[in-house]
Parts: structure tokens; sequence; C-alpha cells
């Protein structure tokens, strides 16, 4: 058949430009800087261990947060009317609409030392509080910004749970917290993995949240990658060793979130 | 059960609240006159979005970004379109392949598909001669908004009729025209929502365009933005910020009435097709 053929261009573009482009990050990232094979800038990632952990760290806790908050939205908006539930989700995806960078920068203009929300605490004669360049500041941008990733997953999952699945539970003399035990959660797995990838991958892999919300002193492994790779202490095979690092250890992540997730992604993508 | 309709509601107006307020405050801020961003509000005035509109480098990079976003979503939705009706008829064994690669782009964390593509382009100005720019730029576009285009058409060729496409040239057309008269009108909703979404992505991309874009040239407007606010409050940001989320929402809300009264109009045909 000729059709097949249709997939041809596509097929070079993607060796050229994405196959070759991969094979680069570790062939950069297993040499030095006159091209010659060496694991130097591998072993020297035990240097930047603190990193490491701060970025998992943070990451891990704002995804968590987004489950919390995320979870009872979902399972409230798949409870309402179908008329309601499309503009409700246009409501909480709009933000999402918004640049990254702006969304970011309205948290600026709110945690900053003479910013909104200390000069309103300052009227009660609270404050001011250092809010911006902390950690937390950091948690909160990602939430703020990844949350809606966690409520579609979510959402779409809890739209297919029946309402006369939840009945039953409650004819058979289940009571809420069973009901949300072992009928709502199990369905919604599914949801959860996904959910959890969505928010977890960009919030480990950032480098514009900790530089606009956390200031210098909270650098994640995002920071380290783009300081080596177009910042002052350029060093593109270090910046390709810990790409390849972080890499290896979402490709980790995303294997064991599969292994609960057996249903087609597709639809969750678009 | 009164109290639960209660409780969510509470829920829903805190999540909201949440989502919106620091958009509100943006949008309040860029109507402010004081210099001091984040100060009290001292007074009205449109001089931020005057500032805005004379500001030459947010002129020149919204243009950039609208340049990138065209041709880039022109060449992936065709290259995607293809790529898509050629999968649909490989085998199993090699579609799986082809599609795990398709999503690399999209599971990579954005640094990473920013920094192999920059790579590429470091490692090839071994062999030729050519600066970082527009041309790397629209490179690396097409490469991360291609998948999305074929992750819209594939459901749409799968749900197709098989025998169509054979009808049609049964009937005496040849395979580009029983593509093109048979095939593309079945596939054409899963075509444009992937060209939206390659518009989109495009437009909204800062991190791959960080690694790929060379000089002032080549600059799109959330570089732009970024370079603006990575230390510091801009008013003019502000004033970007509320015409940005006026314009998306007006857009979002004619989507709405036209997905509305398309949908009105199916049910008075009494469903179905």
């Amino acid at each position: 058949m000729k059709s097949k053929l249709a997939a041809a261009p596509y097929l070079i573009w993607m060796a050229v430009f994405t196959i070759v482009p991969l094979g680069l990050v570790f062939y950069y990232g297993l040499t030095d800087q006159d091209g010659n094979f060496s694991i130097d800038n591998l072993s020297r990632m035990g240097m930047y261990t603190n990193i490491f952990f701060r970025s998992i760290w943070l990451a891990v806790i704002a995804t968590v947060v987004c489950l919390i908050i995320a979870y009872p939205l979902a399972f409230i908006l798949s409870r309402m009317d179908t008329h309601k539930q499309g503009t409700m989700l246009l409501l909480v995806m709009l933000p999402m609409w918004m640049n990254f960078l702006l969304r970011t920068y309205a948290w600026m203009t709110l945690l900053e030392t003479n910013g909104v929300i200390n000069k309103i605490l300052g009227f009660v004669g609270l404050g001011p509080f250092e809010m911006i360049n902390t950690q937390g500041a950091i948690v909160l941008g990602m939430v703020y910004n990844y949350v809606p990733f966690m409520i579609l997953p979510l959402y779409s999952v809890m739209t297919k749970i029946d309402n006369s699945v939840i009945e039953a539970a409650q004819d058979l003399g289940s009571n809420s917290r069973q009901v949300l035990m072992k009928v709502i959660i199990p369905l919604s797995k599914p949801g959860i993995m996904t959910g959890i990838t969505m928010v977890f991958v960009p919030s480990v892999s950032t480098f514009i949240i900790s530089r606009m919300l956390g200031g210098g002193s909270n650098m994640l492994i995002g920071d380290l990658i783009e300081q080596q790779i177009l910042g002052t202490s350029y060093n593109l095979n270090l910046g390709a060793s810990i790409s390849i690092v972080l890499m290896i250890f979402i490709f980790m992540i995303m294997a064991v979130m599969n292994q609960f997730d057996d249903e087609e992604m597709e639809g969750m993508i678009i | 059960m009164k109290k639960t309709k209660l409780l969510s509601n509470l829920y829903l107006v805190i999540i909201f609240l949440f989502l919106y307020l620091p958009i509100f405050v943006l949008i309040v801020l860029s109507f402010n006159e004081s210099k001091k961003a984040g100060s009290n509000f001292t007074g009205f005035s449109l001089k931020w979005y005057k500032e805005l509109f004379r500001n030459e480098l947010i002129m020149s990079s919204l243009w950039v970004t609208l340049k990138v976003a065209a041709i880039s979503t022109v060449v992936s939705t065709v290259l995607g379109t293809a790529a898509a009706v050629g999968i649909h008829k490989m085998k199993k064994f090699s579609k799986s392949i082809v599609m795990n690669v398709t999503h690399i782009p999209i599971m990579n964390p954005e640094i990473v598909t920013g920094i192999s593509m920059m790579l590429l382009f470091v490692f090839f100005r071994n062999f030729f001669h050519y600066e970082f720019g527009m041309v790397t730029l629209v490179i690396a576009h097409i490469t991360f908004s291609t998948p999305y285009v074929i992750l819209n058409v594939m459901p749409k060729l799968r749900q197709m009729n098989p025998h169509l496409y054979e009808a049609a040239q049964d009937l005496g057309c040849s395979p580009v025209q029983a593509f093109w008269k048979a095939v593309l009108p079945e596939i054409m909703p899963g075509v444009i929502s992937g060209a939206l979404m390659a518009l989109t992505y495009s437009i909204d991309d800062f991190v791959i365009s960080y690694f790929t874009a060379g000089g002032a040239s080549s600059q799109t407007l959330p570089i732009t933005i970024y370079s603006m606010v990575r230390r510091r409050i801009n008013p003019q940001i502000n004033a970007l910020s509320t015409l940005l989320f006026v314009a998306v929402m007006l857009i979002l809300i004619i989507k709405n009435v036209i997905d509305e009264s398309r949908q009105k109009q199916t049910e008075k045909r009494g469903g179905g097709f």
C-alpha cells in the first residue's frame, strides 16, 4: 500500500529531530569537553545530591497537595448536571490558557515583601511576612500552575463512575467512608496515576518557578541544568549528564505509574 | 443532603478564589497609576497600556511569536496528518514503535526536549554554518507540536469506516483523490483540533524556545516576558496579562457559544449524525 509512504516525511523528521537529539544528550553526557569518553560528569552527580533531593521533595509535596485539592473538586464536578459540568470545567481551565510565566508572575506580585498580601495583612497589624524566596512559595507556584493537570484526568475517570454503583454500595450497608475507600478511589485509580505523573514531571524539572518565586538560594534540578547550558557555568557536558539522570529518574517513575494504569492514555492527553 | 450541597459549593468558591484571585489582582494593578507595583492603588490610569504598546521589544516579539506559530502550525498539521494516515496503515509492531517515539516529546520534561534540540543545533554547527534564530526555533516548534496533531487525528482514522477509501477508489478516484474526497472530510475534526493544539502550544511555549531561539530577531513573547519579570515586578506586564486574559476569555466564550448552538442543531435534527 502506498499510503504507508505518507508517514515517511514524519519518520525522517522524528529521527533527525527527536531521536538524534536524545542520542546527543547521551553523547555529550558521557564525554568530556574534548569529546573523549568519560563518566566524570556523571560521577560528579554526588555533589548535587541536596539539589536533587530538594527538587524531588518539593515536587512530591506539590503533587500531594494537588491531589488533595483536586480530588474533591473533580468529584463535585463529575456529579453536577451535564450542562453545568461543561461551564465549570471551562472555568477551571481558563487560567491555564494564560501564559505560564504570567501565572507565576501573578504570585510574585502577591507574595512580595511589600506585595499585596503583606499590604493587606499590614492593615490588620500583621506581618510583614517573608513569603517570597521560600520553598513554600515554590510549592505554591507548582500547585497553582499544575493543579489543572490533576483535575482533568481525575474528572475524566470520575464521570465514568455511575451513580448507581455508589448507591448500590450504600444499599449494601457501606457508610460514606467505605464508599470512598472501596468504590470511588479504586475506580478512579487510573486518573490518580495519570494526574500524579502529569503534576510531578513538570514540577520536578521546572526552573522558572524556582527562579521567580524561590530566589537564588533554592536551586532545583532544572536551575542546575539551565545554569550549565545557558548560564554562567557554561558546561554542556555536565548539563547533559544531569539531564540523563533526570530523564532516567522520570522514566522510572512513569514505568511504576503505568503499572497501575492500563487504560488508553490517548484521551487523557487531548 | 443539603449540608453536603452547601459544603461542595463552598469548596468550589474557595477553589475558584484560589484560581482567579491572582489574575484579578494583576488586572486591578494594571490600572494603577503608581510606579511602584504592588503598592497601594493611587489612582486609575491607562499609562501602562500606552507604554506597553510603545514597547518595541514586546511588539516585535509578539510578531515573532505569531510568525513562528503560524509556520509551525501549518507544517506540523500537514506533516502530522500525513503521518497519521501512514501510521494507521502500519503493522501492529512498527505502529507501536512509531507511537512510542511520538510520545517522547510529550512525556519528556520540556527542559530535556529543549536541551536535546539545542545540543543538536550546536552539534550541527560543526558541519554547517548558521546561527540560532528563526529556523532553529521553527524546527523546534514543529517537532514538539506534530505529535499532538498525530494524537488528535489517529482516533478519527480509527473511527472511520475502513472501506470508505477503497470504495472511493472503486468509484474511480485516484488514491490521492480518494484521500481528499473521502478520507480528509471524515478526519477533519481531528485535524482541526490538532492544529489548534499545535497553535496554542506554540504561542504558549517558553522552555523549548528559550533553549533554541537566537538573538532579538527570534525572541518570542514568552522569552521577552521572562526577561522582564524574572527578578522584578513590571507594571507593563500587568497590562499585558490583562489583555491576554481578556483575549483568551473572549475566544473561549465564542467557542462555547458556537459549540452550544451546534449541539442544539443536532438535537433538533433528532440526534445521530
